[in-house]
């Protein structure tokens, strides 16, 4: 297959990922679809390598894994957080930092 | 063989995606997002990225879906109840997306990068591989290496800072100003004291009965 197969895969991957951002109201369904988007990332980074023939970009893509890692591991402390002081888990609802 | 397999992998990507965006119950969005996750690992292989695709299948699809499954499990896959506080926006964001999507592949695709549209150059046999990439790991991005890994470190720590279990006199006030004022105010000692000793008696009895249960 050609790369650009994998790349638009991969855009089409990350659009899903923003959709599902835009419409979703749960703190816990939008770290999902962040990880989806970070995953079309990688994808495409290592589509990328391939395409160069060196695997650099195979190892930028395992650090965006460990990121993926610490953002979900910090995004679930806040919703345990959010959950144990009884607080809605709407984004909607939580808009207190809004103007 | 090889289109036969991307296809079938670029579905499951896919329909995994849509699955997490879709699915009303958090929790079968995670297994959406598994099945998307193990489409992706087969389509690293297909780009002979071994390594990644089993730190994806071990990592990703192992460790932190087992994190999510349990918050799902602890927080309860409550329903969303109202889904359009701002009018049009289930509307409005698919168009969005789909002019993300069309500008993205534009950008790639119109872009003067010849090799786009081939297989990729012929990489040696040990292309991606656990060896290859151990060896960058650890020769040439070894400060990316350490620097993750301290980062890993602190997410974990802030994780547990902020979920961790609060002193009971956090629990009733209100903000962190009222807080403030509660614990100044506690010094001289007249309400925080009979808190505190509340708390005390509340750890009290629970832990002979666990540490007793399985005895």
């Amino acid at each position: 297959m050609n790369i650009e197969w994998y790349i638009v895969l991969s855009s089409l991957l990350f659009a899903t990922g923003a959709v599902g951002i835009l419409i979703r109201r749960s703190p816990l369904v939008i770290l999902l679809c962040l990880e989806l988007m970070l995953n079309a990332g990688n994808l495409a980074l290592v589509a990328f390598s391939r395409m160069v023939g060196n695997q650099e970009g195979q190892v930028f893509a395992l650090v965006v894994m460990v990121i993926a890692a610490c953002e979900v591991v910090v995004g679930l402390g806040l919703i345990v957080a959010i959950f144990r002081r009884k607080l809605p888990l709407n984004v909607d609802d939580l808009r207190e930092l809004r103007g | 063989m090889e289109a036969v397999l991307f296809f079938l992998s670029a579905i499951g990507a896919l329909g995994g995606a849509v699955g997490v965006v879709a699915m009303r119950n958090p929790f079968y969005s995670v297994l959406a997002l598994i099945v998307h996750l193990f489409s992706l690992a087969a389509l690293f292989l297909l780009l002979t990225s071994a390594f990644v695709a089993a730190a994806q299948v071990v990592v990703y699809a192992g460790a932190v879906m087992v994190l999510y499954v349990f918050v799902v499990a602890y927080v309860g896959g409550g329903g969303e109840s109202a889904w359009e506080p701002i009018p049009g926006q289930r509307l409005l964001a698919p168009l969005l997306a789909i002019a993300l999507f069309v500008e993205l592949s534009v950008a790639v695709l119109s872009s003067a990068l010849l090799a786009l549209g081939t297989h990729g150059p012929d990489v040696p046999a040990g292309f991606g591989d656990p060896a290859a990439i151990g060896r960058l790991l650890l020769e040439k991005f070894l400060l990316p290496f350490e620097a993750s890994s301290i980062l890993l470190l602190l997410a974990a720590v802030g994780a547990i800072v902020l979920a961790g279990r609060r002193r009971p006199d956090d629990e009733g006030a209100g903000g962190p100003s009222e807080r403030f004022a509660h614990e100044a105010n506690g010094a001289s000692g007249d309400s925080s004291q009979p808190l505190q000793r509340r708390s005390a008696s509340e750890e009290g009895p629970p832990a002979p009965s666990a540490a007793g249960g399985p005895a």
